[in-house]
């Protein structure tokens, strides 16, 4: 039989197993389908209920305005799916092509979307983590408790991490009047994402509204009293702060455990995958069965010296799901690579701050539009020369242009002014912290060869 | 790509004998996406090339930056938003904003349905025992007027008198040196002053007072920007009566006569009325109001693929060939309801993005629906209709329609 003939086959009546029914996994469901993919298609999920959008988790959710399980995804089409839901998947075996449930089932596909994304990164100390009022925000039940909590009026919020979910929690808490201390071990809030020179302006955005920033400290102790209600922080230059309710919020966790005997290439940052969304092996080799999308997923990008990058993006989720679920049902010469440029968006403040590319992959910033003091400009980012990203406050209608610039690797600094340009435009090093700050909230990382990953051992199975 | 001259394509669109049908010229035009023309401006023709220049922040909307002044429109005059530039148009833009549309004020436009729809049923009406219409004067004319005059807080009744003023504006915004005489922009030098003259009297009787519409909200009220002064007041006002007098009237007529043209949608939307949100879409594609932003500048060099536009160049953007353009659209001369990813250029894009654009839709999208509905078996009485002078904003000046 002719390849194109198995793949046919493989349409029409084939199996599809994705695990981690979330933004990324409905997506690609949908996809498929629209492919015209009419064989068994099954979705693993260890949440309860219909797939739901995070973003709105710490914003209009937060606010009150949407109810938390309002946030349902959308349904573009029917996908006629088998669901397996509140269940998590807890192993994957290679050689027989089947996912192993945490209570003991297994499912066996013939391909497979792997889109587990990430978890919130929880207090360190368990006891401490579990006190009445401490929360993290990734679920709606989380952000449903929080939103309980928040509304009930407390006499102060705590933030710990100051990366964007932090400081869009801190925003809401001070929409409402309550007052927020953030607490940040970097220099300034955001600087994880976007470097020390919006981080700069971040911190004063948020000094500006009212916030108790304290930077450059570590939360060392969360204090709960009898009741187990959490009361107090400890910090690590020996103050301490009276809280009721604490969020913390020091980036994610990706959902790769479950894959740890799998064999494939799995660590810290992901799983790692080709510019197709195709799974590596442990020994480098890309599979055929096997793709990643979204959060968990973590790729090489052309536009970035085929570096791998991991991106905690909402586009990026469902851009990987499309192509991951066309590749799925295509042919070698009808593969497609994922090749756009990232974009973020974040609402914080009052300020919708959107960015374009990846701006932890740059030496040097300017601003090259309006005015930082009105909180409305355009930043771009440039690496070794060139334009690499670029970011908007409140001013986002200009980003396609650096888009394109960053397409054609435009000349950075950008040569010629604009007639809102400011007077003192002139590049500053962009200053990101170091890798243990980064992991506290980073919502793009990049890298080479990582050497804290799980080494490649040079194995050879016989199947 | 190529820079050349094209020396006779563009007189060619621009001389009045083509109005009703520019469309093969512009596909002429598109071999040179940067078309350089004599006089050293440059014009753009490719939906590529347009989208790309119209997110550039190197292009400005303010004439003083081109290197060779435009004939003078006005004097001294506090320039209204579409002819400035961040940051001064941002703040006017965000503050007329404030009152037309989300977030400070979300459900304007919606809200304005039921009147729209009392507006075009009394308009209808007219029609009655009427065996021959003109979808222009009768219908397409007053109905967006009616609008606009309510929304700003124009008397309805001086209507006759702006009339004349916004006609010969809009006749000057081609004004070509070369072919036109001088008394045309003189008359709308003219006009322009009567009509910010008559704007500003209005004005006068609004500080100070309650009111709902337009003028004396942004002669009253403070937001976080502060408030307009009243020459912006006036400027603002005389943008939006000027736009939404001519823009509406013509995607309402261009509608109708590309519906009289193709039964077959005609028919279609009148079993199908949701049709109508997906119609107006294409028509602002196929046969938009807007066909050409006459002059943008330069503001320092602009690449656009392989060129380099000098600073200092009027550039003109060909919005219309655009979204004809079949690079971007696929068998682009079709008039196609159901076409997706249908990212016309009708409204142009970027900052300037047409203000009224919500309205524009809604308007058209309640006008086709109820003339579809209620005119019997219509038909066009001539074909090509007569066109107004204006390359710019095309559009026919009347539309003869005959029904049983
Ligand atoms: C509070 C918040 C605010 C955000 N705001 C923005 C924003 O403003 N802009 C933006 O671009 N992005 C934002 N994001 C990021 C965006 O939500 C993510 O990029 C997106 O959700 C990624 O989708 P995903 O499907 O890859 O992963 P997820 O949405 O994390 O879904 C993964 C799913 O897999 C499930 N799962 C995990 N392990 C297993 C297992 N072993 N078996 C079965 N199921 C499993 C998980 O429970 C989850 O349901 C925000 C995220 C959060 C949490």
């Amino acid at each position: 039989m002719s390849t194109a003939d198995t793949l046919q086959g493989f349409k029409r009546d084939g199996r599809v197993v994705i695990v981690g029914a979330s933004l990324a996994g409905l997506r690609a469901a949908e996809a498929l389908r629209d492919e015209g993919f009419t064989g068994k298609l099954t979705m693993i999920g260890d949440e309860l209920g219909e797939p739901y959008d995070r973003p709105p988790l710490s914003k209009q959710v937060l606010t009150g305005w949407v109810p938390a399980d309002g946030t349902t995804l959308p349904r573009r089409r029917d996908i006629d799916a088998e669901w397996l839901l509140g269940v998590p998947a807890d192993g994957l075996d290679l050689a027989n092509n089947h996912v192993r449930l945490a209570d003991g089932r297994t499912v066996p596909f013939d391909r497979m979307l792997i889109s587990t994304g990430v978890r919130a990164r929880p207090w360190p100390v368990e006891a401490e983590a579990a006190l009445d009022g401490v929360f993290v925000v990734r679920t709606r039940e989380d952000a449903a408790g929080l939103q309980r909590a928040v509304a009930a009026g407390p006499s102060r919020v705590l933030i710990i991490g100051a990366g964007f979910t932090g400081s869009e929690i801190a925003s809401v808490c001070r929409e409402r009047d309550i007052p927020v201390t953030v607490a940040e071990l970097a220099p300034s809030p955001l600087v994880g994402g976007l470097g020390a020179m919006i981080g700069e302006i971040a911190a004063d955005m948020q000094r500006a509204h009212g916030v108790d920033l304290r930077c450059g400290v570590k939360v060392t102790q969360l204090e709960g009293d009898a009741q187990g209600r959490v009361r107090r922080a400890h910090f690590s230059d020996g103050s301490t702060v009276d809280a009721d309710v604490v969020v913390v919020a020091l980036g994610g966790i990706r959902n790769t455990e479950w894959l740890r005997d799998s064999g494939l290439a799995v660590g810290v940052w992901g799983v790692a995958c080709d510019a197709g969304c195709r799974a590596f092996d442990l020994n480098g080799l890309v599979t055929d069965d096997i793709f990643v999308a979204g959060d968990v997923a973590r790729s090489p990008n052309p536009m970035y010296e085929y570096r791998f990058i991991s991106l905690e993006h909402w586009a990026n989720a469902v851009e990987q799901a499309e192509i991951a679920a066309h590749n799925m049902v295509s042919t070698q010469a009808n593969r497609w690579p994922h090749l756009s440029i990232p974009t973020f968006w974040s609402i914080q403040f009052g300020v919708n701050i959107k960015s374009v590319g990846v701006p932890t992959y740059a030496d040097e910033v300017v601003v090259t539009q309006g005015s930082v003091a009105d909180h409305r400009f355009v930043a771009a980012y440039g690496y070794q020369g060139r334009v690499t990203a670029a970011v908007s406050f409140n001013n986002a209608k200009w980003l396609d242009h650096y888009r394109q610039l960053i397409e054609r690797a435009a000349p950075f600094p950008p040569p010629c002014p604009t007639p809102d340009q400011p007077l003192d435009a002139k590049p500053v090093p962009v200053d990101f912290p170091g890798p243990t700050l980064l992991a506290q909230g980073a919502t793009v990382v990049v890298t080479g060869h990582d050497p804290g990953e799980r080494r490649v051992t040079a194995m050879r199975q016989h199947r | 790509m190529t820079t050349t001259e094209t020396p006779d394509i563009l007189p060619r669109i621009l001389d009045y004998s083509n109005r009703a049908d520019p469309y093969p010229l512009y596909a002429e035009l598109r071999k040179t996406p940067v078309a350089l023309q004599e006089d050293g401006s440059y014009v753009i023709s490719t939906y590529r090339e347009l989208s790309g220049i119209l997110h550039d922040p190197h292009l400005s909307s303010d004439v003083r930056n081109l290197t060779h002044p435009m004939p003078a429109m006005e004097e001294r005059a506090t320039p209204s938003f579409i002819n400035l530039d961040p940051p001064e148009h941002d703040r006017l833009r965000r503050l007329a904003m404030r009152h037309f549309g989300p977030p400070h004020t979300p459900g304007l436009v919606t809200g304005m349905e039921p009147d729209l729809t009392a507006i075009v049923a009394g308009l209808i009406d007219d029609f009655a025992g009427k065996q021959r219409i003109d979808i222009v004067d009768d219908f397409a004319y007053p109905f967006p007027v009616t609008v606009i005059c309510h929304l700003l807080g124009v008397p309805r009744e001086d209507e006759p008198r702006f009339h004349v003023w916004v006609n010969a504006i809009i006749d000057s915004i081609d004004f070509n040196p070369k072919t036109d005489p001088q008394e045309k922009l003189d008359n709308g030098v003219q006009a322009t002053k009567d009509l910010r003259h008559y704007l500003g009297g209005l004005l006068e009787q609004r500080h100070g007072r309650p009111g709902d519409d337009l003028l004396t909200r942004l002669a009253n009220d403070d937001g976080p920007d502060g408030r307009m002064t009243d020459a912006e007041i006036v400027s603002t006002a005389n943008l939006l009566l000027i736009a939404g007098h001519e823009t509406t009237v013509n995607l309402i007529t261009n509608g109708m006569l590309t519906l009289l043209r193709r039964p077959d949608v005609l028919q279609r939307l009148r079993a199908e009325p949701d049709l109508v949100v997906r119609l107006v879409e294409e028509l602002l594609r196929y046969e938009p109001p807007v066909h050409i932003i006459p002059w943008r500048a330069a503001y320092s060099d602009i690449s656009v693929g392989d060129t380099v536009i000098p600073k200092g160049s009027k550039i003109m953007l060909m919005l219309a060939s655009g979204s004809r353009d079949p690079e971007r659209f696929h068998d682009p001369d079709r008039f196609d309801p159901d076409r997706r990813d249908n990212q016309h250029l009708g409204f142009g894009s970027g900052i300037h993005l047409c203000f009224g654009g919500p309205m524009a839709r809604l308007e058209t999208q309640i006008a086709l629906t109820a003339l579809v509905r209620r005119l019997a078996d219509p038909t066009l009485v001539t074909d090509p209709p007569p066109y107004r002078p204006s390359p710019v904003l095309r559009g026919p000046i009347h539309l003869l329609v005959d029904q049983n």
